[in-house]
């Protein structure tokens, strides 16, 4: 199972870092990262693998919201199949 | 990869433009309930929906955290209770309002509809004891839903019920006059009632229903709002196009939420019903699309054409989304609850006349108008009847929610709260109909040929 992680907020040092090893100490794998930033306007789409989740779904995604909360920045983490439902026939 | 762009639509209309599940809604068949005795009856049923809808919450609020995307209501429809308790006294009945009552406390659901009876072409003691019954079954309870279908395009419309609705009405209004008449607000009165609709008050879960099911309603009316916003001065054609494209995001959200909750809850799924429920949020209105269209004010000339292409390209974009469509599908406008309809009322151009014409083309019908508390019951009646006509003759469903807010005129306002929002009392006429009303009777079902 898949699932996207939208990282937004205003452009500092260390949001990668901060997400990435939150991943990590979930056991979650990140296959995919695709990341802007527009007038300090940071925003970062990663596709995580959740196979090796040593954590149940529901507190990895209030982690990483929390986490970012902590950062400054909004953290949504949401299962692949809504955007595969709304954007793909 | 998902397209970055698509990833962040999803998430701003879900963020920004109120996108959500309004509801799902679990229907439990309450036939294997019935018995000869009264206190065996109630246990029953108490045991049967807090059996089957025992993880519907938990579920729900999981399939949240999952998606990301808030479903704002959990329900529960049953099978009319008019049918499951036919051998009560409407004492009985109102006992089993509160074992219903019971049951949605324990397990934490929203609302549970279904205190209902079908009466288009007469009544079986069940239901007219059920009927006498729903003013004191909706003060003593709150979460508890009721609904009286007294016409369809078959049978024809049972005035006499007619003209009792519009009794049960005001002594509803009076019972809970403390709370502006809100007992009026859990109940509607129907024609061609749906038999898998998910939204209260109106649920019920119908004789042809599997023993549980899941059905789905979706919202939107943000997102849609946003769209035509974004479109702008295009022509009908390109507008129709854009409803249509919103729409079939918006449910397919809905078909995912229904197959992945009655797959957890191991629940046959049912239905997703293509509605555009506003709120009283801002920027969650139906009134606020239609205004987006072109309109200065909702209520204002063109409403009604405005109205029809929406619902229209609502239920286009819908049909092809899902793989099993049904309940009210359509847009839905409720006064109280869809700020744009609020304001337009209180300003005057929205008026009860307008609104009678916009159910001809859209889904339910005078749907949560606060009406004078005086209102004579006859003058309620005259105006179910001349709603349900329209459903009866249209070969649609129509109802009619309204409130007559006890102790209160023109000019004031009634405050519901939550999502039921606040309402601006409207004008009705003054001249009577109540020698119509009295005649009792049936009004014949319309012919279906020689259609003008």
């Amino acid at each position: 199972m898949k699932a996207v992680v939208t990282v937004t907020g205003k452009d500092k040092v260390g949001i990668i870092a901060m997400a990435s090893a939150e991943c990590a100490k979930h056991g979650v794998n990140i296959v995919d990262i695709s990341q802007t930033v527009m007038k300090e306007y940071f925003a970062m789409i990663m596709l995580v693998e959740l196979d090796g989740m040593t954590t149940p779904f529901s507190s990895f995604a209030d982690e990483m919201k929390e986490a970012g909360k902590a950062q400054g920045v909004d953290i949504h983490v949401m299962h692949e199949d809504i955007f595969n439902a709304m954007h793909r026939i | 990869m998902l397209n970055t762009n698509d990833i962040l639509e999803t998430i701003n209309m879900i963020q920004k433009e109120h996108l959500d599940v309004r509801t799902v809604t679990m229907g439990i068949s309450l036939f294997d309930c019935i018995s000869d005795d009264p206190a065996r009856l109630e246990e029953k049923i108490y045991d049967k929906i807090t059996r089957s809808a025992k993880n519907l919450v938990s579920v729900c609020e999981d399939l949240e955290r999952t998606y990301g995307i808030p479903i704002v209501n959990k329900r529960i429809s049953v099978t009319p209770i008019s049918y499951i308790g036919a051998g009560l006294s409407p004492d009985g009945f109102v006992r089993l309002a509160k074992v219903l009552e019971r049951a949605a406390c324990e397990l934490g659901v929203n609302f549970i509809g279904g205190f209902s009876a079908h009466v288009q072409k007469g009544a079986i003691k069940g239901a007219t004891n059920l009927i006498e019954a729903i003013p004191e079954a909706l003060t003593e309870t709150t979460h508890i839903c009721s609904s009286v279908n007294v016409a369809t395009t078959k049978a024809g419309i049972n005035m006499d019920a007619v003209k009792r609705m519009g009794e049960i009405i005001k002594e509803t209004a009076y019972l809970t006059r403390d709370k502006d008449s809100i007992g009026c607000a859990k109940l509607v009165v129907f024609a061609n009632i749906p038999e898998d609709n998910p939204f209260m008050a109106g649920a019920v879960h119908g004789m042809g229903e599997p023993d549980t099911v899941i059905n789905v309603g979706v919202s939107g009316p943000g997102v849609v709002a946003a769209a035509i916003k974004e479109a702008g001065d295009c022509d009908f054609s390109a507008l129709a196009e854009t409803v249509k494209r919103i729409a079939f995001k918006i449910t397919r959200v809905g078909q995912l939420i229904a197959a992945e909750a009655a797959r957890r809850l191991g629940t046959p799924y049912g239905i997703v019903d293509l509605s555009l429920a506003p709120t009283p949020a801002a920027g969650d209105s139906v009134a606020e699309i239609l205004e987006n269209m072109g309109l200065e004010r909702c209520g204002t000339h063109g409403t009604t054409a405005a109205l029809a292409l929406l619902n229209d390209a609502v239920k286009k974009g819908g049909v092809m989304a899902s793989n099993h469509v049904g309940g009210l599908s359509g847009a839905f406008i409720p006064v109280s609850e869809d700020k744009g309809m609020i304001e337009a009322a209180e300003c005057g151009t929205l008026t009860l006349e307008k609104l009678e014409a916009m159910t001809a083309v859209c889904s339910v019908g005078l749907d949560m108008i606060a009406i004078p508390g005086d209102t004579p019951a006859s003058t309620i009646s005259g105006i179910i009847a001349d709603e349900i006509s329209i459903g009866v003759v249209n070969t649609k469903t129509t109802a009619v929610r309204v409130i007559p807010v006890w102790g209160k005129g023109v000019g004031e306002s009634a405050e519901f709260g939550g999502l039921l929002g606040y309402a601006p009392i409207m004008p009705l006429k003054g001249e009577s109909c109540q020698r119509f009303i009295d005649r009792g009777g049936r009004i014949p079902a319309p012919i279906h040929s020689l259609k003008n």
